[in-house]
């Protein structure tokens, strides 16, 4: 015990042993599963309004992708010059652009190549930029230093600059797969940024020293420990720029360098609609809009799962 | 200070070697010939080809022509267009317009996006911050050349309260709505922003000691909240800077700005690749610096961070 004050204005700041409550803590459940990031994270989600919303029209935006079929029988290549620019008719719920083509039908079928180019981009980004920015942030020294260089460089360049030029020079094979390929190579740098900033603040933590002590290896401490912890800032970053590279293909669409006149993407059609913009301004608003809702949707997801996944920004 | 600055300007050595390389090697060793192209469908004979590969070093190794190209730039040198132009003459002429639109754009997107994030703040879940939420949403979501068409025919073709092309008459006027388009997306980032950083500010204590002191709310929102609020917003303008004069390639197509971005792009169409890489490289240098400025700036508003 210490000693008591000797001046009745002196208090002390310790609790008596005596005075310590232990039965709250007594009372822990220890078989209890143990809270988790992602456990707490869907707790919060599920409150969201957003975030059902989100998840409704991706499910729908990915349904459509798929199965372009169920949800229109015309043939979006089907294009006759009778019909061309006329007003919405029973069948064609938008009419006809100037080709004479079924603009819904055209609409549908464009989800694909967008979905496609979005998820398989995303994949190679966070494939390159998690892998680099793994390296570079647990095994440090010189490897950081040369990846961290590599980083930048990519980083200087604009991401859509170099797309254009690329794909200039690639015009003759342009397809899914080259948009695919040359967004990836342009797109990874920041996913390796914030991999490496994660790892960087996981390393030292004490989980990660109580592996080691247990004789994990430095692979294995790396992939089944600490990635797993860096995972929430990865995966809210690739969810925002999978909407990102969508914008991205339907500007290379756009410019004539990105898919092929032969695929029916949003960002051909709105390249097309453009210049009869005066005569026929549905013909823009269509793709525009179904292009838009999409990205709009996985922007939605990345807010709310960023919200849900950030404790700071919980708590108002 | 000077040697952190010092330091990073070491850094941009090999990062500035890479870029052009990176550029020079993706112009030049991709298939297609620029010199055949040049030709169109009629051809060209075998000895102007021949000449013309001399004259732009086409005929060399591609190191040698790298390292050749890399020894022009240290003296100013940036090459010749496939048209005779020094290279050097169509940036002078090029780069000031798309410097002008571009700060333009910032300026659009930094006095409204921070006016309308800060309103947007202080009146956090109300119906003013959920329409400004949402309408910046939007703005991300639509590309920008789709806002830039509509613009350009809703206010320029039949409002008519502006010119809907800009060509050769370069104006304030005239490049108002340009760059109301290419700040758009950047806008809605930085209300965003603004609007997180604000509404974290007005729970931080500071706040509640300086409101606590009788400091009017005026001056608690000029000063503490909104000062302290702007660190990551003037940061990302800075950055900004750089995005913009490259993203300005959509914006000058659609408005017919005779900027780097028409320009490039109709130097990447005809193969031209000196054009190509001189431009990009300045691109690529003001991309750097304004990356570095910011990381200066940092440490200039937020007295937290000093660099050794």
């Amino acid at each position: 015990m210490p000693e008591t004050p000797t001046r009745p204005d002196q208090q002390h700041f310790f609790a008596q042993l005596d005075e310590t409550p232990v039965g709250v803590v007594d009372s822990v459940d220890e078989s209890a599963a143990p809270a988790s990031v992602w456990k707490d994270a869907w707790h919060q989600l599920r409150r969201r309004p957003m975030f059902w919303v989100a998840t409704l029209l991706i499910a729908v935006i990915v349904v459509v992708a798929l199965f372009p079929q169920w949800f229109t029988s015309v043939d979006p290549k089907a294009c006759d010059l009778s019909n061309s620019s006329l007003p919405p008719s029973a069948g064609h719920p938008f009419g006809f652009n100037f080709q004479g083509c079924d603009i819904y039908a055209r609409t549908i079928y464009g989800a694909r190549p967008s979905v496609t180019v979005g998820v398989l981009t995303t994949v190679v980004v966070v494939l390159i930029g998690a892998v680099v920015g793994a390296i570079a942030g647990f095994y440090g020294k010189w490897f950081d230093s040369i990846l961290s260089r590599v980083t930048d460089i990519f980083f200087a360049i604009p991401f859509v600059l170099a797309a254009i030029v690329i794909m200039s020079v690639l015009y003759n094979q342009r397809g899914i797969l080259t948009v695919v390929i040359v967004l990836g190579v342009f797109g990874w740098p920041q996913i390796a940024r914030i991999t490496r900033g994660a790892v960087l603040s996981v390393k030292n933590s004490d989980f990660v020293t109580a592996a080691k002590a247990l004789g994990a290896s430095r692979a294995s401490t790396l992939v089944r420990h600490i990635m797993p912890n860096s995972a929430a800032p990865i995966i809210v970053y690739a969810t925002v720029a999978l909407g990102t590279f969508i914008v991205a293909e339907a500007t290379l669409s756009f410019l004539g360098i990105g898919l092929p006149q032969s695929v029916v993407s949003w960002g051909g059609d709105i390249s097309d609609a453009q210049r009869r913009l005066r005569a026929n301004p549905v013909e823009l608003f269509y793709p525009a809009a179904a292009l838009a809702l999409t990205v709009l949707s996985f922007i939605m997801m990345g807010d709310v799962v960023r919200d849900a996944l950030d404790p700071k920004a919980r708590k108002r | 200070m000077a040697w952190y600055v010092g330091r990073r300007f070491l850094q941009l050595i090999p990062v500035f070697l890479g870029a052009t390389l990176l550029i020079y090697a993706m112009v030049f060793l991709l298939p297609g010939d620029p010199i055949l192209a040049l030709g169109g469908d009629r051809g060209i004979s075998d000895a102007l080809a021949e000449r013309l590969r001399e004259r732009y070093n086409l005929d060399k190794p591609f190191l040698v022509q790298y390292l050749l190209y890399l020894k022009g730039i240290f003296s100013l040198d940036f090459g010749i267009t496939f048209s005779g132009e020094e290279v050097i003459e169509v940036m002078k002429r090029v780069f000031p317009v798309t410097f002008q639109l571009a700060v333009m754009a910032l300026l659009f997107e930094g006095v409204f996006g921070i006016g309308f994030g800060l309103l947007a703040g202080l009146r956090k879940g109300k119906l003013f911050d959920s329409t400004a939420l949402v309408v910046s949403l939007i703005v991300i979501a639509v590309p920008t050349f789709v806002i830039g068409f509509v613009m350009q025919f809703v206010v320029g073709v039949k409002l008519g309260w502006l010119p809907p092309t800009v060509g050769s008459d370069v104006n304030f006027k005239t490049l108002l709505m340009p760059a109301i388009v290419l700040g758009a997306v950047s806008f809605a980032y930085v209300l965003r922003l603004t609007r997180t950083s604000v509404a974290e500010n007005l729970t931080a204590d500071y706040v509640r000691t300086a409101t606590a002191k009788g400091v009017s709310r005026a001056r608690v929102i000029n000063v503490h909240v909104l000062r302290n609020s702007l660190i990551p917003v003037v940061t990302f303008l800075g950055a900004d800077l750089g995005s913009l004069m490259a993203g300005a390639i959509i914006t000058e197509g659609i408005f017919n700005i005779n900027g780097v971005g028409g320009t490039l792009y109709r130097a990447i169409i005809q193969g031209q690749a000196p054009t190509v890489v001189s431009l990009t490289t300045v691109l690529v240098i003001v991309y750097i610096l304004s990356n570095l400025l910011v990381d200066l700036l940092y440490a200039v508003l937020d007295p937290r961070i000093r660099y050794a």
